[in-house]
């Protein structure tokens, strides 16, 4: 690593920002955050009511009429809850240099099955719900590592597949949830009891918010997420693959087995936020009429979180407050898909930033930045992507 | 067989946009720049058609639709520019930036329709575009228009050469002194303008309104469409007319009678399968353009 320290200078101060991934990721929100709110001044609305349902979202504390109620700090983070897990989803495949935007299917395929398993096994508390949860993150895992196998086996290309395979997987749904006797076109009978997730603990806490047992299976998600990735020998293979697949084949990595395995662990998590929602959100089966968008948002996770477990918890949070403040928005007369357009607004950032950084690379050489860099796995698959 | 011959109309509506889209798609992939934006791009574009149509439909009558296409072309274009930045002059990721268009394209249309319509989805015209001869849409030949015109400029023209040099070869091309990151832009500008000219095509003879679903995936389809295709206008055109008659049979075998024991969901969900089955079955990397994907840096061998 080379060394050539000169007198600071306005462009060291942009390079330390581009060189460092977390920096970058704030600035690319607070980016998204300006052209929010140039976008609403230019309808001619209040941004400040925007930020408003931001803070109000995020304290509970309401501004316009100065009230308080922690119920919202609840909902904040029940709501991050699915999107950390996406996020996770998302991130996994990304470390191992595969591009998944299948989150949204697997999410949509563990939903089904928690809400299969919560209506037909048997009701015995605390295993019952345990169960639903683990049946829908394997029902995931399949379904994600079957693109995986698609993508070893005969080299087709993971971002048409998995973009399919979330429409099977939505049409798949409606079908199978309406054989459910007793289901309408869009609810199924109630869930029992022993299959949700929520804690009265965590209920009296937050003055009565949906915030359930999931946020902890988020928390857990996230460690092994980190563990995985960081200590293990499969961490260390798929991170390899994901930097260069040709000399990680050369080190006797078998990149093959590592597609159908990074996939079906990114499955495995997009499946667990599914079973949260499934199981934590409604008390009744849903029959889907569209999607819930926890997958496509799970990567702008992701990409700001730099696909490491923590980044993905934090950036998990930042998103789940944007989700949150969606109804507080509409209320106060800001329309609730200006989140949408910050969250499409962040991605663009994001590949922008990638670009100003070579862009800069180019100009002056920089410090390798490499190291855990989720971005450059991610870099990576763009150049696999038109193998289709 | 009365049945089959009835449904070619309905089969060539549901087709054009998607050729058209995957035209688009073909011309930035065979210039080096993969738009998965394509989705994204026709959300946008049939929100812009359906937005213009119901404004101007009662000053402009039959000319409107027509207005229409050629604004949602134009912001089609417009939004593609982000594309085109991001992956041609700053080297990004293509398929984060694209993303991230489709991502915006979820929410913009919506938005916009809060703030102009007061609802999640546009105030509906009274007609769209009309049928000609043989109940057969005009999009239907202003699709077949574009994959002559597609052919005849990627085969028979210098600028369809160089085009297809970038995106082969792009330092072997701009060492013949062929400006790439031009040729680039232009070729996603293109696509994008194609893109919401298919969004328009889908509003204008589908429905009689933007709303979140009316996309649907099939800017996704198109896209499979190019690989399927193998990356020629001959090819992409099969592909397309192809999924276009899955799209099509979705609707029609609901309505026939020996076919009613199986539920609606069976035949929603055939495009999608069979856009996956031919992806599976006919993927091989050789077919693809070289470069397709990559950015470009002057100087780098």
């Amino acid at each position: 690593m080379e060394k050539n320290r000169k007198k600071p200078q306005a462009s060291d101060l942009l390079a330390a920002f581009i060189a460092s991934d977390g920096r970058m990721s704030i600035l690319v929100v607070l980016l998204g955050l300006l052209c929010g709110t140039l976008i609403v001044l230019a309808v001619g609305r209040n941004p400040g009511n925007m930020f408003a349902a931001l803070l109000q979202a995020m304290t509970g504390w309401d501004a316009t009429r100065g009230v308080w109620n922690i119920r919202y700090v609840g909902e904040w983070l029940a709501v991050s809850t699915p999107l950390v897990l996406c996020g996770l989803s998302m991130a996994f495949a990304a470390r191992a240099g595969l591009f998944n935007i299948g989150a949204e299917g697997q999410y949509i395929i563990g939903l089904t099955i928690a809400q299969f398993a919560a209506l037909y096994l048997p009701k015995v508390p605390g295993l019952h719900a345990f169960l639903a949860i683990v049946l829908a993150g394997l029902g995931a895992a399949a379904w994600g590592g079957l693109v995986g196998w698609l993508k070893a086996r005969w080299n087709a290309s993971e971002v048409v597949a998995t973009i399919m395979l979330n429409y099977v997987a939505y049409y798949l749904s409606r079908w199978a949830t309406m054989q459910i006797p007793g289901a309408n076109t869009y609810k199924t009978p109630s869930l029992p009891q022993s299959a949700q997730l929520d804690l009265p603990f965590l209920k009296d806490l937050t003055n009565g918010s949906t915030l359930n047992a999931g946020f902890f299976i988020a928390i857990a998600s996230v460690l092994a997420f980190w563990w995985i990735m960081e200590k293990t020998r499969l961490g260390f293979a798929l991170r390899a693959t994901g930097f260069n697949r040709d000399a990680a084949l050369a080190s006797g990595i078998r990149a093959n087995r590592s597609a159908v395995t990074s996939m079906a662990i990114a499955g495995a998590f997009a499946g667990l936020a599914g079973a949260v929602v499934a199981l934590g959100s409604f008390g009744y089966g849903r029959v889907l009429g569209g999607f819930d968008n926890y997958g496509f948002n799970g990567i702008a996770v992701a990409l700001v979180g730099n696909s490491t477990g923590l980044g993905v918890g934090l950036s998990g949070l930042l998103f789940g407050l944007l989700t949150g403040a969606q109804p507080l928005m509409q209320s106060r007369g800001i329309p609730k898909e200006i989140t949408l357009i910050i969250s499409g607004l962040v991605v663009v950032f994001v590949s922008l930033r990638a670009g100003l950084r070579m862009v800069l690379a180019w100009k002056r050489p920089l410090p390798a930045t490499a190291g855990a860099d989720g971005a450059t796995a991610v870099a990576d698959t763009g150049s696999e992507a038109p193998d289709a | 067989m009365r049945e089959m011959i009835l449904m070619i109309p309905s089969v060539l509506m549901m087709a054009a946009p998607i050729l058209i889209a995957a035209m688009g798609g073909l011309v930035s992939e065979r210039a080096g720049v993969v738009n998965i934006a394509l989705e994204g791009l026709m959300g946008i574009g049939a929100f812009t058609a359906a937005t213009v149509h119901f404004f101007l439909e009662s000053s402009m009558g039959p000319v409107s639709p027509w207005a229409a296409m050629v604004v949602a072309m134009a912001v089609g274009m417009a939004v593609s520019l982000i594309h085109a930045f991001a992956s041609v002059s700053l080297g990004a990721d293509q398929v984060v930036s694209g993303t991230g268009i489709n991502l915006l394209a979820i929410g913009v249309p919506v938005f916009l329709s809060q703030i102009i319509f007061k609802m999640e989805r546009t105030e509906p015209f009274r007609l769209g575009l009309m049928p000609g001869p043989g109940g057969i849409y005009p999009t239907a030949w202003i699709a077949v228009a574009i994959v002559l015109a597609t052919w005849y400029l990627l085969y028979r023209r210098p600028l369809g050469l160089r085009l297809r040099a970038c995106g082969e070869n792009p330092q072997a091309a701009a060492g013949a002194g062929i400006d790439v990151i031009r040729l680039r832009y232009g070729a996603v500008m293109a696509s994008g303008a194609l893109a919401g000219l298919a969004g328009a095509c889908i509003v204008l003879t589908q429905t009689i309104q933007y709303t979140q679903n009316t996309i649907n995936g099939a800017g996704f389809i198109a896209l499979a469409a190019v690989s399927f295709g193998r990356w020629t206008p001959k090819g992409v055109a099969g592909a397309s007319l192809l999924f276009g008659t899955a799209v099509a049979m979705a609707i029609f075998m609901v309505n026939v009678e020996f076919m009613r024991f199986l539920p609606p969901e069976f035949f929603s969900v055939l495009p999608y399968v069979i856009t996956l089955v031919t992806l599976v079955a006919f993927s091989g990397k050789d077919w693809a353009p070289r470069a397709a994907g990559k950015p470009f840096e002057k100087g780098r061998s």
